[in-house]
């Protein structure tokens, strides 16, 4: 499977100690092209965020291999981009400061930090305003809404223009209406920047509504038991959620995964 | 999207509700502390009065303003030698506390290992100290410097350590995701999440290491207000044992308020963060 932008070529992955560890993910194997969007949903404690830890380089595969634009992973990558469920801003810091950490982190943006600061600030702002938070660049985190401040992670996510943005459930501590909001600020920004984006999620909406191909995974020991392009139009409008041919798609990803969870008990 | 400016004059408008005497709650805020002090002293006085207490029992506060005024050359003197003292003191432990913090904090296996024997070391008196101090230095300044060192140094070094050692592991994830290395998730984060734990430490520092300056300069010294305690209470003149007691509660108080705004300029965030908790929605 090798030629994509991110390949996991049958990788395993047990954590906590070689035999009495947790074998989280086993034969394990999928290939993402770049630019592409998409989407990772499973039952829960299948070994989604593993998967996102070990193509991000924060764990070493146990077998197989991983590789990113070509290049075999085996430590943290800096052309990633991550966000949690929870938006893990600095609360010391404003909205624009935290947006612009990755700035002073990684390089070549590091060694140019202080020439570049006010060239950096409008990236920043830019940013900002692609997400709709204009004008709250001075605002600190407790200042903000949950989904503001999941809108600063997205960008403090982007600001270093990674090539991989990798998303673990950002948006599934947010209620309903302002999940779907960020919905269309992600497709948004993805469409502006065409990163390559991997969400893993639980919310099978989400993952049909945002991902141009869904990817189920088994209970664990996690691998991909099966895969679906979604070919709707972009950008895709809210509406389309209530369309059948949405529905059965939904419905059809459902029955995967109830059948995983069958598998597992 | 929040209207922030509507959420600011909510927070802002209980400063304008009126008080009972036509005085804004914030003046009122203010007075408070020195009302409190000052009926303190009242009631006191007339307990002593009412109750005719024997002046080498209790005396009296305008007894011991008296006595404060009329020597007030040796007081002055020996308060500069304990402040000096306690000032030294808790700024080696501050220097060597936030150091040792952050190495204990950055590493578990200093953090596991360390840890038991800091609370061992802790749990010692320090007055069961002072007579060692004694020994190995004399008696005099270093003593006291030496106590008021070690009774602050724990609690600054255990709230830095903390601070830095319970970073969330998301945060620490994103950050070594994007090349990171220990130390700059240290700097970026961890030395300034763990200030307010600092400050909280040192707030309690400051008050105990005038107890430790003030028992080495009770059992060794020659100088120091401990010293004049123990010799005017030597010769039982009771009010200037007090008036050492009140100038030793000035001067806590004093840094007290020194450590308080330092805090405020520096960690204004994590107050702000429980005082604007009405901001978010």
């Amino acid at each position: 499977m090798a030629g994509g932008f991110v390949d996991i070529d049958n990788v395993s992955l047990r954590y906590g100690g070689e035999a009495t560890g947790t074998l989280a993910l086993s034969g394990m194997s999928m290939a993402v092209e770049k630019g592409d969007f998409i989407a990772v949903v499973g039952p829960s404690g299948c070994g989604k965020s593993t998967l996102m830890k070990a193509m991000s380089g924060l764990w070493p595969v146990t077998s197989g291999g991983v590789s990113v634009a070509g290049q075999t992973v085996s430590g943290p990558l800096s052309m990633v981009g991550m966000a949690f469920q929870a938006a893990t801003l600095l609360p010391w810091r404003t909205t624009l400061d935290n947006v612009m950490l990755p700035l002073e982190i990684t390089q070549p943006y590091r060694s140019q930090f202080m020439q570049k600061r006010s060239q950096f600030r409008d990236k920043a702002r830019a940013l900002l305003k692609l997400v709709g938070l204009e004008g709250f660049d001075e605002k600190y985190p407790w200042q903000l809404s949950g989904g503001m401040q999941q809108r600063v992670s997205l960008c403090r996510a982007l600001i270093h223009e990674p090539a991989l943005l990798m998303l673990d459930e950002p948006f599934a501590a947010l209620d309903m209406f302002t999940r779907e909001e960020l919905w269309g600020v992600l497709q948004d920004v993805w469409l502006t920047k065409k990163p390559t984006v991997i969400l893993v999620t639980h919310d099978l909406r989400e993952a049909v509504f945002l991902a141009d191909k869904v990817y189920v995974m088994s209970a664990r020991p996690g691998r991909i038991i099966h895969e679906r392009d979604i070919e709707f139009a972009r950008p895709r409008e809210l509406d389309i959620t209530f369309r059948p041919d949405f529905g059965s798609i939904a419905q059809d990803l459902r029955h995967h995964i109830y059948s995983a969870r069958q598998e597992a008990a | 999207m929040v209207d922030t400016a509507a959420d600011q004059a909510s927070v802002a408008s209980p400063a304008k509700r009126q008080g009972g005497l036509g005085l804004s709650s914030k003046t009122i805020e203010r007075i408070m502390p020195w009302a409190v002090v000052i009926s303190l002293f009242l009631v006191w006085e007339l307990a002593v009065r009412i109750f005719d207490f024997p002046q080498f029992i209790l005396p009296a506060p305008s007894v011991i303003f008296e006595s404060m005024w009329q020597w007030r050359v040796p007081i002055i003197d020996n308060a500069a030698q304990t402040a000096m003292t306690t000032v030294v003191g808790i700024g080696n432990a501050i220097v060597i506390g936030l150091e040792t913090g952050y190495h204990v904090g950055s590493y578990s296996l200093i953090y596991n290992g360390f840890y038991p024997v800091l609370i061992g070391f802790n749990s010692i008196p320090k007055v069961a100290v002072v007579p060692i101090l004694v020994i190995w230095f004399g008696i005099g300044t270093v003593p006291a410097i030496i106590t008021a060192f070690l009774i602050s140094f724990f609690p600054i070094l255990v709230n830095v350590a903390t601070g830095i050692a319970t970073v969330e592991q998301e945060l620490k994830d994103v950050l070594r995701a994007l090349g990171a290395s220990n130390r700059d998730i240290i700097v970026k984060v961890g030395i300034p999440r763990s200030l307010p734990y600092f400050f909280a430490s040192l707030k309690i520092a400051i008050t105990v290491a005038f107890v430790g300056s003030i028992i080495a300069e009770t059992v060794a010294s020659n100088k120091g207000i401990g010293h004049l305690m123990i010799q005017a209470s030597s010769r039982f003149e009771v009010p200037l044992v007090f008036a050492g007691l009140l100038v030793t509660a000035i001067m806590g108080v004093v840094m007290y308020v020194v450590a308080t705004f330092v805090e405020r300029r520096m960690t204004g965030w994590a107050t702000r963060s429980m005082d604007g908790s009405m901001g978010s929605s």
